[in-house]
């Protein structure tokens, strides 16, 4: 009976609920403003599936959330909290506030432990005191407030980057000097732009094109760099509150 | 006990074909306070009067908010208003979950009457005490719905219900032609005018006691409306443009002089809801 | 001869065996191991195959393609299958993938545009709608690890805005101005974008056939799993129109001229 033994474990072929759809998402927040940006380069192995699906989605006028990983989980967890907001403003007739939006995130990830949303969520925006927040998220909950983050396939090439840039990691200061605290939108605008368009050189999962959201605190003065930013786009529904910008650039597409 | 033999029991027509049970439960929507709806080639709009139980007291909610392109107001008992309203949301979630696109204005309606009908007809059940009129937006323009819980619904060019809304419908009557071209200024007015009519001897329409929803572009008196045009709730200081446009009500005789004869019990309906119409007459109230 | 399907047209493999000297029922540790396993049995694997859709966007609207083949393994078992489907007035639908998955994805969409035309409001289905529906579908199948085993093509017009949209077994979706399933994603994805990124309000119905046809030949010339028989569903404003079956024309005299590999030149 040569051979045969091999039968004795039989092909197993499982099937497998998760992809990999690459691309990188990243967050800064600012002393009273908050940025939030993705590339919007969907793929899956060496194929491009297409040059232009967003990653980062306005929730309300003063949350942004960026889905990285699994692009079916991303998106249909931005719907359910979408719902989930939803029946907040049917309960309360106002938004949801920023830490409540990132504790229901832990609750809903969680609530999934044992078949996880495979996705990295960076939840960006402004506090109720008015300052600029980010909360990064593992796929199953975990969360943290930040100053700046970055998730996805180019994650190792831009955090250290920004650890360098924002947090001044490995910088010393000129005698008698300090380092800031927080950095001007103009800046982190730049910062943003830079990050993205390093990660394409380097990461082939990572170009196409760079939708960048912007969202200011109520009265923010960082309006006035953004009135000279070509192509801006403003997505505020309400006003006399926060504003939300959409800022979109290309990156190359190879 | 009973007011009637045939009451105890909603599933029992009694000899003349009625179910009382229910014409009770459309006795319990003219129980609460007015109500009324215009609509336009561009906007719907809802007008309600809002109770206090006195002084110290809040004023009862009326509106409610669907979804972005749908509301109501309501006339009769809020609990039950609530139940509905949340159903309401729910199937208007649903369709954005399942299909991407808002909820279809008449579906939402006729989702609530169905649910209505169920209850005049299975045993052990009550129908429900409230009736809507439900506003919104659609791919098919904007929309006036009236609901009511015998399972019933129709399409509107105006409507009224709740106490004393057989004035309003009056007024309405005698001005919905008017409506179609006008604008949301002139057709709140008109709402306003009509909600008048409903209110008691020395009351009158105040920032505290009225309530305005509405579909469609902004209005002139409006800030901070998204371009799509999305149901919104306007109540205290912001109706006061509103209040202010009203014209002065004339003398009581010239009031009672355009009354017209008590036979106009159905209102004003569009052509292709007519034929349905005809059909009410079976849970029309008598008196 | 094996007559177990699923060990057909696989790459070689010592590891079973592929002339199945032993009846199946006979084979050593035939059948599942997991003791949960042989409660419920799942589409484990696609049976009767399709193989690539390929679809663009033009002037008045959406261009789809596909052939007519349903494959057993390496078998071209059904030669005159449609993988073409029109939903509802608006829309069309192209599937790769199990064919008998497929046909389950047909009826669910039949019984909802029959729903919906039942209505008789006014409110009718467009490609943006059935695409959402579908990709819900699909990604409640794959959450019960159960899934639909297709790649879809979405395609239609309606209101004077075009759509075309990818919705697969996983619930993974996206949109572009080409989209291609299956092996075609490798071949024909490359060509379509050359031939239409840019020129998606110009092109012409002649020239959006053009390139399908052309694309569907390389495919031919190219995937094993296809047939030169093949059908192109346009959408416009008007409707939905799936053409009958075509021939590919194809030219085969360069194997004349191939002189052997390796050491066999002459």
């Amino acid at each position: 009976m040569p051979d045969m033994v091999s039968l004795a474990q039989p092909q197993q072929r499982q099937f497998n609920p998760y992809a990999d759809n690459g691309g990188t998402i990243l967050a800064i927040a600012g002393a009273d403003f908050t940025v939030i940006a993705g590339d919007t380069r969907q793929s899956e192995g060496y194929s491009i599936q297409t040059r232009y699906a967003p990653k980062v989605f306005r929730l309300t006028d003063r949350a942004v959330l960026a889905v990285n990983g699994f692009a079916a989980d991303g998106n249909m967890f931005v719907k359910k909290v979408r719902q989930r907001l939803e029946w907040y403003r049917h309960a309360h007739a106002k938004d949801m506030p920023l830490r409540a939006i990132a504790r229901l995130i832990q609750t809903m990830l969680y609530a999934r432990r044992f078949f996880p949303f495979y996705v990295y969520n960076i939840l960006g925006g402004i506090e109720e005191d008015g300052s600029g927040a980010v909360y990064s998220f593992d796929p199953v909950g975990s969360y943290e407030r930040e100053a700046c983050r970055a998730a996805g396939a180019a994650q190792s090439l831009v955090q250290p980057f920004l650890d360098n840039q924002i947090y001044f990691k490995n910088q010393v200061p000129a005698p008698g000097m300090a380092h800031p605290v927080h950095l001007p939108l103009s800046t982190v605008l730049s910062l943003v732009i830079d990050s993205f368009t390093s990660a394409t050189e380097r990461h082939i999962e990572v170009g196409d094109g760079l939708e960048m959201y912007v969202v200011l605190a109520k009265g923010s003065t960082a309006i006035q760099s953004l009135s000279t930013v070509r192509g801006i786009q403003e997505m505020t529904v309400t006003e006399d509150g926060e504003r939300v910008f959409v800022i979109r650039r290309e990156l190359k597409k190879d | 006990m009973f007011r009637n033999t045939y009451d105890s029991d909603n599933t029992v027509f009694s000899p003349q074909g009625r179910l009382h049970q229910v014409e009770y439960a459309l006795e319990a929507v003219k129980q609460g306070s007015a109500a009324v709806g215009l609509r336009s080639k561009t906007h719907s709009v809802l007008l309600a009067l809002k109770r206090s139980t006195g002084e110290l007291a809040s004023y009862q909610q009326k509106m409610f908010r669907i979804d972005d392109h749908v509301g109501i107001a309501i006339a009769g008992l809020t609990s039950d208003a609530r139940v509905l309203s949340n159903f309401m949301r729910q199937q208007a979630m649903s369709s954005k979950m399942v299909f991407n696109r808002p909820v279809p204005v008449n579906r939402l309606v006729s989702a609530i009457a169905d649910k209505a009908q169920v209850n005049t007809q299975e045993y052990g059940r009550r129908p429900y005490g409230v009736g809507f009129l439900v506003i919104g937006q659609d791919t098919t323009g904007p929309h006036l719905y009236e609901f009511s819980p015998s399972g019933n619904s129709y399409e509107y060019y105006a409507m009224s219900i709740g106490a004393r809304s057989q004035s309003a419908k009056t007024y309405l009557e005698k001005h919905y032609q008017s409506f179609e071209d006008a604008s949301v200024e002139d057709l709140i007015r008109h709402g306003l005018h009509a909600l008048r009519e409903t209110l008691q001897q020395d009351k009158e329409l105040t920032t505290n006691n009225t309530s305005i929803g509405l579909v469609g572009p902004a209005s002139v008196h409006e800030k901070a409306v998204p371009p799509t045009g999305s149901f919104r709730i306007l109540e205290g200081e912001a109706i006061q443009p509103f209040l202010d446009s009203m014209i002065a009500k004339e003398g009581p005789a010239a009031a009672q002089a355009g009354v017209p004869p008590a036979t106009a019990a159905t209102t004003v309906q569009p052509a292709e809801a007519a034929a349905g119409a005809a059909g009410d007459e079976d849970v029309q109230m008598t008196g | 001869m094996d007559h177990f399907p699923t060990n057909w047209g696989r790459p070689r493999n010592d590891a079973y065996d592929p002339y199945g000297t032993y009846p199946i029922a006979h084979r050593p540790n035939n059948g599942p191991k997991d003791a949960f396993a042989d409660a419920v049995q799942r589409t484990q694997q696609p049976i009767v195959t399709g193989t690539s859709v390929l679809a663009i966007k033009y002037k008045d609207g959406i261009m789809m393609a596909a052939d007519n083949l349903a494959s057993y393994g390496s078998l071209a078992r059904f030669k005159d299958i449609q993988r073409l489907q029109p939903v509802g007035a608006h829309t069309v639908i192209g599937a790769g993938g199990d064919m008998s998955d497929f046909q389950y994805i047909q009826l669910m969409l039949d019984e909802l545009i029959i729903d919906e035309f039942s209505a008789q409001d006014g409110h009718t289905l467009g490609p943006a709608e059935v695409h959402e529906y579908l990709a819900q579908v699909m990604y409640a199948r794959r959450s019960k690890m159960n899934p639909l085993w297709n790649s879809i093509l979405v395609g239609g017009v309606k209101d004077g805005k075009r759509f075309l949209a990818y919705v697969d077994l996983l619930g993974t979706t996206y949109s572009a101005s080409t989209l291609a399933t299956g092996y075609g994603a490798y071949i024909a994805q490359p060509l379509l974008r050359t031939a239409v990124e840019g020129k998606e309000d110009i092109l012409t119905e002649e020239e959006a056939y053009k390139i399908l046809e052309q694309s569907m030949r390389v495919l031919y010339y190219r995937d094993a799993r296809t047939i030169d028989k093949y059908q192109v569903a346009t959408v416009t404003e008007k409707g939905v129109y799936i053409s009958e079956s075509r021939r590919l024309d194809t030219n085969w005299s360069f194997a004349e001229g191939i002189r052997g590999y390796g050491a066999q030149t002459q």
